[in-house]
Formats: C-alpha cells, sequence, structure tokens
C-alpha cells in the first residue's frame, strides 16, 4: 500500500529526494596532506592550504578519488572519464578560501540505482543522480565566548561524497530505508564509515507534497543537516504535513532552506530563495580536469567486494534462506561474516535463526556491535555442534547461550562446568515418568478419557522433573508408550 | 666600474674568480638601495638577510661551489611569500603578513646561492600597468625624457622589479606576468622580461591574482641574464597542480643558435590604424634585423585578437574576485572590527582594498553570477580557445613571432589614472599571449625621440622557449641598447 497522508481535501502523496554527504574513509584530506582523522585537538590538523593562506595550492588526493570511483561502481553508477572541480563561493569564518572546492556539472559519478528491500517482499529501485567530491568547511564554536566565534579547521578540506537521489522516495520509510541502503554499501566498500552520530554521514532532505494522483512537481523545501535516520523520517513527515496544511489553506509552498528541530518535532525558516546565496560556481583554475582511464576504474571493479544485493542473492541460493533473513544477515557487512563462520559445515537455516534472534537480541539489547559480540562465531557454532548432536536440548541450548554471554566462556567449558548433558538414557527418563503418573492419577484418567493434550502438562513436568536435562523428543515418545490405555 | 654596473653572467664569472667577493658585491647594492630610495622600488628592504646570504655564498664560493646564482644580489617582487618576511603584494589588507614559508620559485633562488635584497613594489595584487595602485605608493621610472623632469611610471605591475633593474638597485629580479606584468614594465624601462610558457614555474607560494594566467619570470639587462634565471625558477613541483613536469631544457646554451631560417611571423592585427609611428618604426627595424641574421619574415594573421582585451577583463577579474576572498581579516593581515561576522568583513575589504582592486572584485563577482555567467564568462572560456588557436594555426607557419611590447613608451605618473579603459590598453599586445599560455620576451631595441625606451616582444610556441631566447639573443645584439646601467 502506497505511503498517502490525509488532508481535508483528500489524500496526498509526499515526493522526496536525499543528498547524503558522506565523508570519505581517508587518512588525508581532499587537497592537502593534513590528517582527516576526526576528534583531535582543534586546529592541530590543519596544512598551509587548508587555513586558506596566500599562495597556497590544492592537490588532489588520488586516494579519494578511487574510493568516490569505489563508491559510484558500488551504486552502479556511471563513472565518468572526465570530471571537473569547481568553485563554490560564498563568504564564511570557517570557510578560509572563500570558496568551497566541489564539483558542479561534470561530477565524477553520474547516475546510478540503489535497490530498497520492502518488509512486504517487494523491492524499490531509487535512482541516484550523482555523486561528487568536494572539501568540507570547518567548524565554528558559538558557545565559548558571549561574543566571539571561535574556529576549528581541523574539518576544513576532509573529503566529502556528496550523493543526490532523484526524487523517487515516496515515505518516510523509503527515505530510511534508502539511508540504511546506502549506509551499508558505502560500509561493504570501505568508503564511509557511515557514522551520523560524528556527522560523518550527514543528510539534506528535499520534501514536496501532491495531492495523489498528480504526476506534478510541486515547491520543495530543503531539510538541512539531518543527523539520524530516524530525525529524517520524522522531518519529513512533519515537513509533508506542514505542505498539506499550507496547500490546503490556500497559501503557497515556499521555496527555502529549512532547519528541523527533534527536540520539537518541527522545521523552521534558515533561509529563503530571495536570501539563497549566488555560489558563482566556476571550473577551478588551481586544479586540472579530472581524468580517470579505463585501467584505473577496471582495477578497482575488479577489487570490489562482494556488495549487499549481491551477498543477500547468494545466501537465499546457498543457504536457502528467505529474502527477509538474507537481507537482515547482509546489511552489516561484519553480521554476514560472522553468520558465514556460524554456518559453515552446518544447518545454515538454523544458524541463521540463532544468529538473528539469539545473538542480534543480545547485541541490541546491550547496544553492541558485532565486533564486540561477548559470543564469537566459532563459540556459538560450538553450541549449535552439541545442540545437532543432542548432547544438549533446545531450551538447555538457550541456557548455555545466556551463560556464554555472561560469563564469555566456550560452550563446552559450561557444560562441563554444570554438569549440563541432555538426558537420553531412557532408564532414568522412564523412573521420572513413572513417579508423575503415579502422582497425578486423575490427570492419567482425563487423558486415557480423550484429552490427548494433556500430554503437554506431562511432558512439561517430566522436563520439570529432569531439570530440562531429558530430551523432549525421548519424552514424548516414552510419556506417549506408558500413557496408551 | 662600480661593482653594481655587471650583468648576472659577469658577476657569476668574476665571484668565481674571486675579483669581488659575494659580500662586496652585495654591499654594493644595498648602498645602491639606499641612494636610490626615491625611486619607490622596494617596499621591504632585507640587508640582514642579505648579508647572511652574501656571507654563505662566499664560504661556498670558496670551496669552488658553481651553484647558477652562487652570490647574485636579486630582488624579489612583493607577491611571492617569502618565510619570516613582510609580504603584502602591496595592498594594506596584508598588514603584517609575515608567512611562515618560502615560495617554491623563491626557495629555488635561494638554493641556487642567490642573495635577496628586499621585496619590489607592484600594483596592489599585482592589478595594474604603472605600479600606480600599490597601497605603498608608486615607483619611479628611472628613465626620464629628454625634455621633461616629469617623474614617470615603470609599467605594471612588476614596476618595482623593472626600476630596481634599470636603476642598478638590483642584479636581477623577479616578476610575474598575468596580462604582460613583467613584459610590459621590462619594456618600460629597458630591460629584458621574460614571461615562460604557462606552467613552467610554480605558482606555489605566489600571492594568486588570476589563477590561469600567473606565471614567474625573470626580469634582467641582458638576455643571457634572464637565461641563467629562468633555468633556476622553472622546473615541476608537485605542489601545484598546474606546473608541468617536463625537463628544463639549457636555455642559456640556446642562446648561440642564431635565427638562421627561422620563420618570424609578422601579425597584422597588432598594427592598427594609429599605432604609434615610432613603435612601428622599431617593429620594422626589429625584422629587418633578424632577416639580417638569416630569418625569414612571414605575415600571418591571428584573427582573434581584438577580443583579447575584452576577453581577458572578464576571465582575470572572475578569478580574481575568487581568488581575493580568502582575504577576510579572519585570520591574518588587517581585520576592522565589526558588529557581525559580515560587518567585519565588509569593513576590512573595503578599507583593505584600494578602487582597482575593487574595480576587478566587482566586474569578476558580476560576470560569474547567476544569469550573467553563460554571456560573460563561459563567452570569454570559448574565445580564450580561439586566441589559442590562432596562435596554434600560425606556429603551424612560422617559429617565432616578432610584435612591439607596448603601444607606447612609459608615460608621466597620474597620466591615464582617471580611464581605466586607456590603462588597459598598455597591455594590448602582451595579453593574447597570456591568454594562450604560450611564452614571451620583451627585450630593449631602441629610443623614442624623447630618449625613452621601446621593447620588441618575442612569441613562441608553448615550451619553446629555447627558440625564444635565440630570436632575443639576435635582437639584443643587433639593437646594441644603452642601458643606464
Amino acid at each position: 500500500m502506497a505511503y498517502t497522508l490525509k488532508g481535508e481535501t483528500g489524500d496526498w502523496e509526499v515526493v522526496i529526494g536525499l543528498e547524503v554527504h558522506a565523508q570519505v574513509v581517508s587518512k588525508s584530506k581532499l587537497f592537502s596532506g593534513a590528517s582527516a582523522e576526526f576528534g583531535a585537538e582543534p586546529n592541530t590538523h590543519v596544512s598551509l592550504v587548508d587555513a586558506g593562506m596566500p599562495g597556497m595550492l590544492p592537490v588532489l588526493n588520488a586516494h579519494a578519488v578511487e574510493q568516490a570511483v569505489k563508491s559510484g561502481l558500488g551504486m552502479k553508477a556511471k563513472i565518468n572519464r572526465r570530471s571537473v572541480f569547481a568553485r563554490k563561493n560564498y563568504f564564511y569564518a570557517d570557510m578560509p578560501q572563500g570558496y568551497q572546492i566541489s564539483q558542479y556539472d561534470q561530477p565524477i559519478v553520474g547516475e546510478g540505482t540503489i535497490v530498497l528491500d520492502m518488509p512486504d517482499g517487494s523491492t524499490r529501485s531509487i535512482g541516484v543522480e550523482r555523486l561528487h567530491l568536494e572539501q568540507d568547511a570547518g567548524k565554528s564554536i558559538h558557545d565559548l565566548h558571549p561574543s566571539k566565534t571561535f574556529i576549528d579547521l581541523n574539518r576544513s578540506g576532509v573529503p566529502l561524497m556528496e550523493i543526490v537521489s532523484k526524487p523517487d522516495l515516496r515515505s518516510p520509510e523509503e527515505a530510511g530505508l534508502y539511508l540504511k541502503k546506502l549506509r551499508s554499501i558505502l560500509r561493504y566498500l570501505g568508503t564511509c564509515d557511515g557514522n551520523m552520530e560524528e556527522g560523518s554521514m550527514r543528510c539534506d532532505a528535499n520534501v514536496s507534497v501532491r495531492p495523489v494522483g498528480s504526476t506534478e512537481l510541486r515547491t520543495r523545501c530543503e531539510i538541512k543537516n539531518v543527523n539520524s535516520v530516524r530525525f529524517v523520517m520524522m522531518a519529513i513527515e512533519h515537513e509533508a504535513r506542514r505542505h498539506i496544511e499550507v496547500w490546503e489553506s490556500g497559501g503557497k509552498v515556499d521555496q527555502e532552506t529549512r532547519l528541523y528541530d527533534p527536540n520539537r518535532d518541527e522545521t523552521r525558516s534558515m533561509r529563503s530563495k530571495e536570501m539563497a546565496h549566488d555560489y558563482r560556481y566556476f571550473p577551478d583554475p588551481d586544479l586540472l580536469p579530472l581524468e580517470l582511464d579505463e585501467a584505473f576504474i577496471a582495477k578497482i571493479q575488479a577489487g570490489l567486494p562482494e556488495l549487499p544485493d549481491d551477498k543477500q542473492q547468494r545466501f537465499m541460493r546457498d543457504y536457502g534462506l528467505s529474502a527477509y533473513d538474507a537481507d537482515v544477515l547482509v546489511s552489516e557487512r561484519e553480521n554476514a561474516l560472522y553468520f558465514e563462520d556460524v554456518a559453515k559445515g552446518r544447518d545454515a537455516k538454523i544458524a541463521a535463526n540463532w544468529v538473528i534472534s539469539n545473538l542480534f537480541g543480545v547485541l541490541n539489547k546491550q547496544g553492541l556491535a558485532i565486533a564486540d559480540s561477548p559470543v564469537s562465531a566459532k563459540d556459538l557454532g560450538a553450541l549449535l555442534d552439541l545442540l545437532a548432536d543432542n548432547t544438549l536440548s533446545g531450551r538447555m541450548a538457550k541456557d548455555v547461550f545466556e551463560a556464554m554471554v555472561e560469563t564469555g566462556k566456550t560452550p563446552g567449558v559450561i557444560v562441563e562446568e554444570r554438569g549440563l548433558k541432555q538426558v537420553t538414557d531412557t532408564g532414568a527418563i522412564e523412573a521420572a515418568i513413572d513417579q508423575v503418573i503415579a502422582s497425578a492419577p486423575d490427570k492419567v484418567a482425563e487423558y486415557r478419557g480423550g484429552k490427548d493434550k494433556l500430554i503437554g502438562w506431562f511432558t512439561g513436568q517430566v522436563m520439570r522433573a529432569t531439570q530440562g536435562a531429558a530430551s523432549p523428543g525421548v519424552v514424548n515418545d516414552l510419556l506417549k508408550k506408558k500413557l496408551a490405555p | 666600474m662600480s661593482l653594481t654596473s655587471f650583468t648576472i653572467a659577469e658577476a657569476r664569472t668574476k665571484l668565481r674568480a674571486k675579483e669581488f667577493s659575494a659580500v662586496e658585491l652585495t654591499e654594493a647594492y644595498l648602498a645602491a638601495m639606499e641612494q636610490g630610495a626615491g625611486l619607490n622600488a622596494f617596499i621591504t628592504t632585507t640587508p640582514e638577510i642579505a648579508r647572511e646570504r652574501a656571507k654563505a655564498a662566499d664560504a661556498r664560493l670558496k670551496s669552488g661551489s658553481t651553484a647558477a646564482l652562487e652570490g647574485i644580489p636579486l630582488g624579489i617582487k612583493d607577491l611571492f611569500c617569502t618565510e619570516g618576511v613582510l609580504t603584502t603584494a602591496a595592498s594594506h589588507i596584508l598588514d603584517g603578513f609575515k608567512p611562515r614559508y618560502e615560495s617554491t620559485v623563491t626557495a629555488k633562488l635561494r638554493d641556487a646561492g642567490s642573495v635577496m635584497l628586499g621585496k619590489l613594489n607592484l600594483d596592489e595584487f599585482a592589478m595594474g600597468s604603472a605600479t600606480i595602485t600599490s597601497f605603498y605608493g608608486p615607483t619611479k621610472n628611472p628613465w626620464k625624457a629628454r625634455n621633461s623632469n616629469a617623474d614617470l611610471v615603470p609599467g605594471g605591475s612588476s614596476g618595482g622589479s623593472a626600476a630596481s633593474v634599470a636603476g642598478g638597485l638590483a642584479l636581477g629580479a623577479t616578476g610575474t606576468d598575468t596580462g604582460g606584468s613583467i613584459r610590459q614594465p621590462a619594456a618600460f624601462a629597458g630591460i629584458v622580461g621574460v614571461k615562460p610558457t604557462y606552467g613552467r614555474c610554480s605558482r606555489w607560494g605566489v600571492v594568486a591574482f588570476a589563477s590561469s594566467l600567473d606565471q614567474a619570470g625573470p626580469m634582467t639587462r641582458t638576455v643571457r641574464d634572464s637565461a641563467i634565471m629562468l633555468g633556476v625558477m622553472c622546473g615541476h613541483d608537485p605542489k601545484d597542480s598546474t606546473s608541468a613536469n617536463r625537463a628544463v631544457p639549457d636555455f642559456e646554451a640556446a642562446l648561440a643558435r642564431g635565427v638562421k631560417g627561422l620563420r618570424i611571423g609578422i601579425p597584422k592585427e597588432y598594427r592598427p590604424d594609429g599605432l604609434n609611428a615610432e613603435v612601428s618604426a622599431l617593429w620594422d627595424q626589429g625584422m629587418q634585423w633578424l632577416k639580417d641574421a638569416g630569418a625569414t619574415p612571414v605575415e600571418i594573421s591571428l584573427p582573434h585578437t581584438k577580443y583579447a582585451l575584452p576577453t581577458y577583463y572578464i576571465v582575470a577579474p572572475a578569478e580574481a574576485s575568487s581568488n581575493l576572498a580568502r582575504y577576510d581579516g579572519v585570520r591574518f593581515g588587517l581585520r576592522v572590527p565589526g558588529q557581525s561576522l559580515d560587518e567585519m568583513y565588509s569593513k576590512t575589504r573595503a578599507a583593505g582594498f584600494g578602487a582597482e582592486v575593487k574595480r576587478r572584485v566587482l566586474i569578476g563577482t558580476y560576470v560569474l553570477s547567476a544569469g550573467y555567467y553563460d554571456a560573460y564568462y563561459l563567452k570569454a572560456q570559448k574565445v580564450r580557445a580561439l586566441i589559442a588557436k590562432d596562435f596554434d594555426d600560425a606556429f603551424e607557419k612560422v617559429d617565432a613571432i616578432l610584435t612591439p611590447t607596448a603601444p607606447s613608451a612609459a608615460f608621466a605618473i597620474g597620466e591615464r589614472m582617471d580611464d581605466p579603459v586607456a590603462m588597459y590598453l598598455n597591455d594590448v599586445f602582451t595579453v593574447p599571449a597570456s591568454l594562450a599560455g604560450i611564452p614571451g620576451a620583451s627585450v630593449p631595441a631602441g629610443l623614442t625621440s624623447t630618449g625613452l625606451p621601446l621593447g620588441l616582444q618575442v612569441l613562441t610556441k608553448r615550451w619553446d622557449e629555447e627558440t625564444m631566447f635565440a630570436v632575443c639573443q639576435v635582437l639584443e645584439d643587433a639593437a646594441q641598447f644603452k642601458r643606464l646601467v
């Protein structure tokens, strides 16, 4: 069902395009040798170029170019053999050159596609308009002094990829999935760490609305610098509702740049179209046009890792997983690697279940990434082996897993320490059954009288008597035999 | 004979032969600088640095150094950043700016043993043709007309360089040429000035005026001296992306080639109606000298010449408007406080820039702005390509082109100051080569009836400075120009 918003005059459709600024994983800046690392003391990662000193010239970082091409190939996009760096001119105190070096009409990467897996199992292809390289600005700090602003230029010149989608997104949910998928692809490629909290991925959302059935594009507003997937989704919904209100009350939406305030869940105007900068873009005469040869692109293509979509297909094909499970497992490369370690030589569906329900459950609860998982893939695999050879029952395995999470010990050690071995010795089980039958003659009579469902109650009693160590299969078989009239 | 009357080549021989020391030579220049202070050729003198470097050069000469410029006292145009030494670009806005770095070109000159005497006056940010827009006041030409005591301009923007070399205050000087700023002042002051191929000298550490046009070059008393100096100044610099990775030819060796068999182009567009008769006659004389030495004159056409000046006055201000954005009062130089950031910008730039700089920043901002970009900047780039093609076509037929350097001899300080267009016309013969990026040199070739020097310009194709030097040498030999020093 398509996402629509109800208005007083009818249903409205939302049209969304996203501009993502993704910080390139790179040791140094886009046009200087200074470190691009996050979190250093203010103004310690600043070269003469980054500070815009007189006579300083930019020199393009070849690694950043490679990363941009890699990202483009990861989005199955056109790689432009010739691209041009342009100056975007405007004054700001944390932009020392008085212009940002960016790419304008000739970006390094052209059109591509990102495929979204919708929760109902369908897919949506979202067009990517372009990807271009540009330098970041520095940071203005306004709250350290009542009248002064402090400037930190560490970020000045850090390489960014601006990835612009087509206005193909139709709901906050799709926008969220697009961001997650894009982040997943970039992380697979190692071209952006996708950390929105640290600002290494930032999003601007262009939002407009139109009556359902219409194909027009109405005036859009750009919501700047939203820093989490959730906030992007909230901001879009809020903004769309605002537009509907404006249109329905007979007004006109003004094209403007707005800021989203997550605390109040509202957007407010930052800059109107009349106040918009005239950036006076022109080709940067300090830099030659960037020409890429086929061999350079082919080499990057050949070195690409398996990407989420391909991996998902392979998991479905080779492991028999559902599209949904496969999608969950591949969204993070490390998760997929973990799963494959666990699944190797084992029942893949069981492995997938354990990883998704049990392990991810624990990680989510504790807010951990897979890299910090208290249970290694090897140990989880060993646990599944104990389950497979009937040493542990399912219930016992869950207990052992919890102990593994708590103690970090291997399943073997925990089984040993707690003497937890599934009882398959029918003698011991039979004794327990006999005791249960003897203690509940009325229940036995009811069962024999046709109340089949009571078998569950008997099984539970026996399991309790054996402290869960009995194999439920064996218990069931023996119970049925003994209870038979 | 005074120590300051030798050429670089002569001083080189005598220094190596220990006829005098670098310290003695330097002291002679320091004394001449004091005596000639009235010319206002220097913005900053650096006698301590000069004495120190001269002493070190003597030590190296003693141990047999044959470095190309060992012990040679030079003046540096104050557009080159010099470590620890005030660098002003002749602008109020760079008040107190002492860079922590040395430009590539001046570092090469220093490392070749030369002695820096000081920083030479220029038009503010190299914008001008008379060295009258300097915040530090105009420079006077050491030449005077026979019939007048009026102070004359030395040309510009490298007017301090021209005056110091012609007046015996420096043995050689660096200049920069964006539209004629080396060649035109060389002609006005009766010295040799060379603008090499764009990309031959690194622009790193040179305060930028118009990045796609700026080139450093030598200004000297003889053609040989320029060949010696240029050999040191040029070469690939990885810090400048527009610097060419090409071997540096032995320019001095090319001086003896002669012009026998060379075809010399005479462009008909350079002889407009109303061209100064003395300039026109000297041009004919120059061609006759080359003919006498075995060259063949060929009439050529450079059809887009008339568009060169308007094209230049779009491209150069456009780049300048962006290049000068970094002078904002935030990090260095002049700051005039304001109540807001924008007010600080306005006040600083209003106080820091002179009228000509403001005019060009305004022109440049205008031609790049939305709605005007295509009509001005883009069209200018297209015309620029046509002008370059004119030269490409011409060099299919000829080996070098001979033209006058400037349409007139030096004029009086104060003349033409109220009409910027009349001032811009000074560069009508030099600007086309700048737009095409080809090398050009001016050689003093004769005097006007009132005894003022006139120069002839030699142009060759890109990277063929050797032919240019060979032609210049023949002209110099034939002209027997009587220098002041």
